[in-house]
């Protein structure tokens, strides 16, 4: 497939391993900060090229995970009002609040729809004019212009049953708050491509400057992860700490303006509570007052966001890099993608999901006699 | 008593003018009798006994027979190179190919919701006709039930099968030997992505077409040229992965797939990698596994290819290994195959 097999090649790949074993001098840790990137790492075994003391921290980047259990209940409690359809994205659907999911609440009689783009929640809400229709807008700087072009449309359409259930995070601030972290060990980051696709890597400069530290925007294939990984190691063996652009085939240094502008009508920075991680500032996106009339918990005023309950789980300490997901006790024994004690078991692009699909085993070429 | 059709004095036109299934078209009577003389009787009776009774009688050529049963209840029905019709058919049929057997004969089940569309019943039906005379099967003992509005997803089908097995050792996971190399029989995920653009309107350019048809001509050629099959799988649902799994597990031994060989068209992968699906899960509907001896693949595969180009070995039994695993290798090493707990769901960004 074009634009996908030369970024697979494994020749090359084993050509950059070597060119980065030629330069590394010193241990280092470099977190990518997307799941996509995680999932595509563990799968492809990009970690197993690298050599010895470099180590590879899976950053918070799973829209899924880091979405509040509080918002996920909040979610359901709509989803059983009966005149409420809620839509959202497959992969949000199975994810536990602090009880039970969407999909358990779907079997229970709930009307949840999986939706593939949020523009395709409008289209439900004008064929059920006489339900209230909500779509749950989750994920990155990735999904949120969808969700302005959605309400937008809605506006534009004057579509009196549609609102939006809204828990949006940004990557900038998160990749702040790991580094303010005494327990954060992370040398350099791989920041997410598809992210940067949207908003640029401008943003990402003072944060460079501010904790000296590089940081390469980074796409998802093989050879982009191996390329990236390559760029911040040279980096950081040279004492630099800037911003590259490692996806320069997507990125542009300014991102996608008509879509930063979309998601700047629509969206106000606002302070967001990230699963396992608590409360960062300026990390999230509320619809402006001019949108009010789309925010679903303004239309249904009985239904609270709560906190997050206790839990077992250490996806906190996954989702901040300071633990690896087999370091935790639960990881394939009592937490299972089947029972699930946590999101980023659940979610494809969860680093505990990752692990236990491509690492549960241990390698078969060693297993093998 | 509400009146009827049966009431008036017309003679019944052939087409009794129901536009819609009525729950009294599941009744047992007038209507029931019209829709199997107008719409099911048409298609499949070869015979003026044929479907006329409440089974059929039926020869049995040889003595080894193979039987399966299957019910369908894809959405949506009809899905770009195929519908529930087909589907019904081809899957069943390729269920009794799996044995080693030349399908000889069909039930059909059908579970109708009041309100469908007859027209769509006859189209449905046409395209079962089409699908079991391509592989020449018949059908010959059928049931209707109508089910209240709501109470369904418009139609069910259930079809069960009989064939006459042909081939002279068995086929089963017992059989499989370390040594021996798997063979897909052409590319993978077409008709689980093609069901699901359907489904969702993903609309795809160009569109994925389902891989829905019979496998029964390319086992029987198999047979007939004295490879020596020792298992067979059709990679339906939780596709080729799933089924390696399942083949592993039960015959105790370890398997390595080189992902790099594992045939995939163009747009299925774009599919799958925009989604964040994974191929080797996806379900297939006119595909199948072989696992033969080293000794035959060659020929094997020579003779798959006449029916499908893509037809190619993807790995092989290996001798050492954990019983019951299935590795995929990859640039970075290998890792084991899993099941997938629940529906593989798009992800989000």
């Amino acid at each position: 497939m074009k634009h996908v097999d030369e970024y697979r090649n494994a020749a090359d790949a084993h050509r950059y391993a070597e060119a980065i074993a030629r330069i590394v001098t010193r241990p280092w840790s470099i977190m990518e900060i997307c799941g996509g990137q995680t999932h595509s790492i563990v799968r492809h075994g990009i970690d197993r090229l690298l050599p010895d003391g470099v180590t590879l921290l899976h950053g918070p980047g799973c829209p899924v995970c880091v979405t509040p259990p509080g918002m996920i209940d909040a979610a359901i409690a709509i989803a059983n009002r009966p005149e409420a359809i809620l839509c959202s994205f497959g992969d949000m659907l199975r994810v536990p609040g602090n009880e039970g999911s969407l999909l358990a609440a779907k079997a229970r009689g709930a009307d949840v729809r999986m939706v593939y783009s949020p523009l395709d929640a409008l289209d439900i809400a004008r064929d059920n004019p006489e339900r209230e229709v909500v779509f749950f807008a989750i994920g990155f700087e990735t999904t949120a212009p969808a969700t302005a072009m959605a309400v937008l449309q809605a506006e534009l359409r004057a579509l009196a049953n549609f609102s939006l259930l809204v828990s949006h995070v940004l990557v900038p601030p998160a990749m702040e708050a790991l580094l303010s972290d005494p327990a954060s060990d992370v040398d350099g980051f791989l920041a997410a491509g598809h992210v940067c696709t949207v908003v640029g890597y401008e943003d990402y400069t003072p944060i460079a400057q501010r904790y000296r530290i590089p940081i390469v925007v980074t796409g998802f294939e093989p050879l982009d992860l191996m390329q990236g990984l390559y760029m911040c190691l040279r980096q950081l063996e040279e004492g630099r700490h800037e911003v590259e652009n490692q996806y320069s085939r997507s990125v542009r240094a300014a991102g996608n303006p008509a879509a930063r502008e979309a998601v700047e009508r629509v969206f106000a920075v606002r302070p967001q509570e990230w699963r396992g991680m608590g409360s960062i500032a300026a990390s999230g996106l509320g619809l402006r007052p001019h949108y009010a009339r789309f925010d679903a918990l303004e239309r249904f005023p009985a239904i609270a966001v709560g906190a997050e309950s206790e839990s077992a789980c250490i996806s906190g300490e996954v989702l901040r890099g300071v633990s690896k997901p087999c370091d935790c006790p639960a990881f394939g024994a009592a937490c299972t993608p089947e029972h699930p004690l946590g999101a980023t078991m659940v979610s494809s692009e969860g680093a505990c999901a990752a692990y236990y699909r491509y690492r549960r085993q241990p390698p078969v070429r060693e297993a093998v006699a | 008593m509400t009146e009827g059709p049966e009431f008036t004095l017309q003679c019944p036109l052939p087409d009794s003018g129901h536009e819609r299934i009525e729950l009294a078209h599941g009744s047992g009577g007038l209507l029931t009798h019209r829709l199997i003389e107008e719409v099911f009787r048409p298609a499949f009776a070869q015979s003026p006994d044929d479907l006329t009774h409440d089974g059929a009688v039926v020869d049995v050529p040889g003595t080894q027979i193979a039987f399966t049963t299957d019910s369908y209840v894809v959405r949506p029905l009809v899905f770009p190179g195929g519908d529930i019709g087909s589907l019904a058919v081809n899957g069943t049929v390729n269920d009794l190919a799996m044995c080693g057997a030349r399908p000889l004969w069909l039930s059909a089940g059908f579970v109708i919701e009041e309100g469908f569309l007859v027209e769509d019943l006859r189209r449905i039906v046409a395209s079962m006709r089409d699908a079991a005379q391509a592989v020449g099967v018949r059908l010959v003992t059928g049931d209707t039930k109508v089910v209240e509005r709501g109470h369904g997803d418009g139609l069910y089908i259930n079809t069960s099968g009989i064939g006459a097995v042909v081939a002279s050792q068995p086929i089963s996971p017992r059989q499989v030997q370390p040594g021996d190399v798997v063979i897909v029989s052409g590319d993978l995920g077409r008709h689980g992505m093609a069901v699901m653009a359907a489904r969702e309107n993903l609309g795809f350019e160009p569109p994925i077409v389902s891989d829905c048809g019979s496998v029964s001509a390319p086992v029987l050629r198999l047979l007939d040229e004295g490879i020596d099959l020792h298992c067979l799988r059709d990679l339906t649902r939780g596709g080729l992965a799933t089924a390696l799994i399942e083949i592993a597990e039960s015959a105790g031994v370890a398997m390595e797939l080189e992902a790099a060989a594992i045939p995939v068209s163009d747009p299925v992968r774009g599919a799958c990698e925009i989604l964040g699906i994974d191929p080797l899960y996806v379900a297939n509907e006119g595909c199948f596994a072989a696992i033969v001896p080293e000794s035959e693949a060659a020929r094997a595969l020579s003779i798959l290819r006449e029916f499908d180009s893509a037809a190619i070995a993807v790995g092989s039994v290996r001798s050492g290994g954990a019983a019951g695993s299935v590795a995929l290798k990859t640039m970075g090493g290998s890792y084991a195959l899993d099941r997938i707990a629940g529906e593989q769901l798009p992800r989000i960004c």
